[in-house]
């Protein structure tokens, strides 16, 4: 924001430090009110907003303090922010930012609990990004920021408590490209966002029973890195996703189809999916504790497989 | 009519003429599927995007509906490249992408418009926010019909720019129909601009057939947005003669009648200024005649232009998705 005037944020309780977990401290007093715009609680209304600043030399950032609430605003996500540029002929950019936070557990239930990564994957015109570290999540977010094209940044406030070092200076790291954080010769593991912080533990748990895992963080969900899967799995053989989304019809899917196809010779195993079971959020903690995969869950599935 | 307005008012027939023109050339081709593009013709309501639209610089952002030919041609929009695009050309204004309910031309200050109802409402608010943070003059204006009034991201849209006090213009243009539809059947009060009113806007109603009426009330709401950039919502009455969709009358379907057709077609706004300008000058009906000559020479071209350009070629499909 202090390197491009054009650059503001926009959206429902972004200057409300319990509305985005802190992330925004201090925004206000730097930039004023007139680029750090808390609205009325009209989702579609302030996406559509964003949409007409980007499509007329604006850089906004609209963010969704609960990405559950994003559902409102589909129709100038998918209509206008994704498709635009394409259906005008390539002649209106739209450089926007959208930035999703997943906020779940604490028997928040169905409607506050919601991770949709999935739904967006499936939308052209948009790219969809979920860091699981402190350094992408600072260089992707001023990534998307630069990019000419609407960027879907998704944060786990599961994550809010990680820390690492990261340079204090301005730079940004690809959208693009999943990254293998472990190199391993038994199972690939795959996993994004905070269901990353889980697979390392299961890493280091599986290393001392002797059970090499390789380990990748997609980073990007759209577009999706396959090569990197592929060549892991060309190694392995054996393939696990953790996706902490629903199963069906999401990440794990998609990632399983075109392994299924372009690795087929290499599967020494069928594809294992992990990811939330096909219902909504439960409330009471009880459930909450079956329905999240954790680290137990990718251990179980990998030892399954060897 | 004083010489300064006369020359404003050939001005708004020539735009009026253009369209009127345009969109018949086009309602007598449509038959022939040379394209299966759908057309949503603007024939009858020519008069508030032309009145309007003359108040307007190139750098103003203009945004429209489905029925979006008009609008584009009264900000001055290309008709080659409009009438290409309806042919789903690759020199068509959106490289044969977007056909007729997707057409843009920055260049003149046209930035999109859209196949989902009210949905550049709040697209032109945020334009509008882009204008005000560059403290200029520019302006935003939003076309939509009353049907968009139905949709919850309009009254969003409208409480957004009140309390940012942004410079847009809203034009409703309503024509009594959302496709099917009367607003009676639709709305529980349907008094459009009195609840918009609420919101504190200064709510301009004006007859839409009337062009010279349009225009002066556009004219003080729009200097009005550029020295205060306070929005204002202009309401004007009006009927399309052509069906929803594609260029039949739509009476064989029950939803509207015949004498209402005939009815609006007697109250027809290019008829109305054409005689405004005759009387005050019997020679404008020479300066009208020529306007008109050299328009159907233009729609002629364009139509010639769509026909032998080429459709986009299969490399084509990916263009555009990314920057």
């Amino acid at each position: 924001m202090e390197k491009d005037d054009s650059v503001f944020q926009i959206g429902v309780g972004i200057n409300t430090p319990w509305f985005v977990g802190q992330t925004m401290n201090g925004l206000l007093d730097r930039f004023s009110e007139e680029r750090m715009i808390d609205t009325p609680v009209s989702e579609n209304g302030v996406m559509g907003i964003a949409v007409g600043a980007a499509a007329t030399g604006s850089r906004p950032i609209v963010t969704f303090p609960r990405m559950d609430f994003m559902h409102y605003a589909m129709d100038q996500l998918v209509n206008h922010a994704a498709f635009f540029n394409y259906t005008l002929g390539g002649n209106l950019p739209i450089p926007l930012t959208i930035r999703a936070m997943i906020n779940r557990g604490g028997e928040q239930a169905s409607q506050h609990s919601q991770a949709l990564q999935s739904v967006f994957m499936h939308i052209p015109g948009l790219k969809v990004v979920m860091p699981s570290d402190p350094y992408d999540a600072k260089g992707m977010l001023l990534a998307a920021i630069e990019d000419n094209n609407p960027v879907l940044f998704i944060d786990d406030r599961w994550l809010y408590a990680e820390e690492e070092e990261v340079p204090a200076d301005y730079f940004t790291s690809p959208l693009e490209g999943a990254k293998r954080l472990e190199e391993g010769k038994d199972v690939s593991l795959v996993a994004s966002s905070y269901m990353v912080k889980e697979a390392k533990e299961a890493y280091a748990e599986l290393k001392k029973k002797n059970i090499s895992v390789e380990l990748i963080d997609l980073r990007s969900i759209s577009p999706l890195d396959t090569e990197t899967i592929a060549l892991s799995v060309r190694k392995t053989g054996r393939l696990v996703i953790v996706d902490g989304g629903w199963k069906t019809g999401g990440i794990s899917a998609e990632i399983a189809a075109v392994i299924s196809a372009d690795c087929h010779s290499d599967l020494k195993k069928p594809v294992i999916r992990l990811g939330l079971p096909d219902l909504p959020a439960p409330a009471a903690k009880t459930l909450e504790s079956v329905y999240y995969p954790n680290s137990s869950t990718v251990i179980s599935a990998v030892q399954h497989m060897i | 009519m004083e010489e300064k307005l006369s020359i404003t008012a050939l001005n708004i027939l020539e735009t009026m003429l253009r369209i009127r023109i345009f969109e018949q050339e086009l309602a007598e081709i449509t038959p022939n599927k040379e394209f299966n593009c759908p057309v949503h013709l603007y024939v009858g309501q020519e008069a508030i995007a032309s009145s309007v639209c003359e108040n307007l610089t190139d750098q103003d952002y203009v945004f429209s509906t489905h029925r979006s030919h008009g609008h584009y041609i009264a900000k001055g929009g290309n008709l080659n490249r409009l009438m290409a695009e309806i042919f789903c050309r690759e020199t068509g204004c959106s490289g044969g992408h977007g056909g007729s309910m997707h057409i843009t031309d920055k260049s003149v200050g046209f930035i999109a418009s859209s196949a989902i109802v009210a949905g550049t409402i709040p697209v032109a608010v945020g334009a509008a926010l882009t204008a005000k943070r560059a403290d200029n003059s520019q302006i935003s204006v939003a076309f939509f019909g009353d049907g968009a009034t139905d949709e919850g991201v309009f009254w969003e849209s409208i409480n957004i720019a009140a309390l940012y006090e942004l410079p847009i213009l809203f034009v409703c243009e309503n024509n009594l129909f959302s496709t099917h539809l009367p607003v009676s059947k639709r709305q529980a009060n349907q008094d459009i601009g009195e609840k918009v009113s609420t919101f504190g806007y200064k709510v301009i109603k004006a007859d839409g057939n009337d062009a010279l009426e349009v225009y002066s009330k556009a004219k003080t709401a729009i200097e009005g947005i550029r020295r205060t950039h306070k929005p204002a919502f202009l309401e004007a009455m009006t009927f399309r003669w052509l069906a929803h969709v594609g260029p039949t009358e739509d009476l064989d379907i029950g939803y509207r009648r015949k004498k209402d057709v005939e009815y609006w077609r007697g109250r027809c706004p290019i008829k109305l200024i054409n005689n405004q300008l005759i009387d005050t000058n019997k020679k404008n009906k020479d300066r009208i005649q020529e306007i008109e000559k050299k328009i159907k020479v233009e729609v002629a071209d364009s139509i010639e232009f769509a026909r032998t350009s080429a459709l986009p070629s299969a490399d084509r499909i990916s263009h555009g998705l990314y920057n």
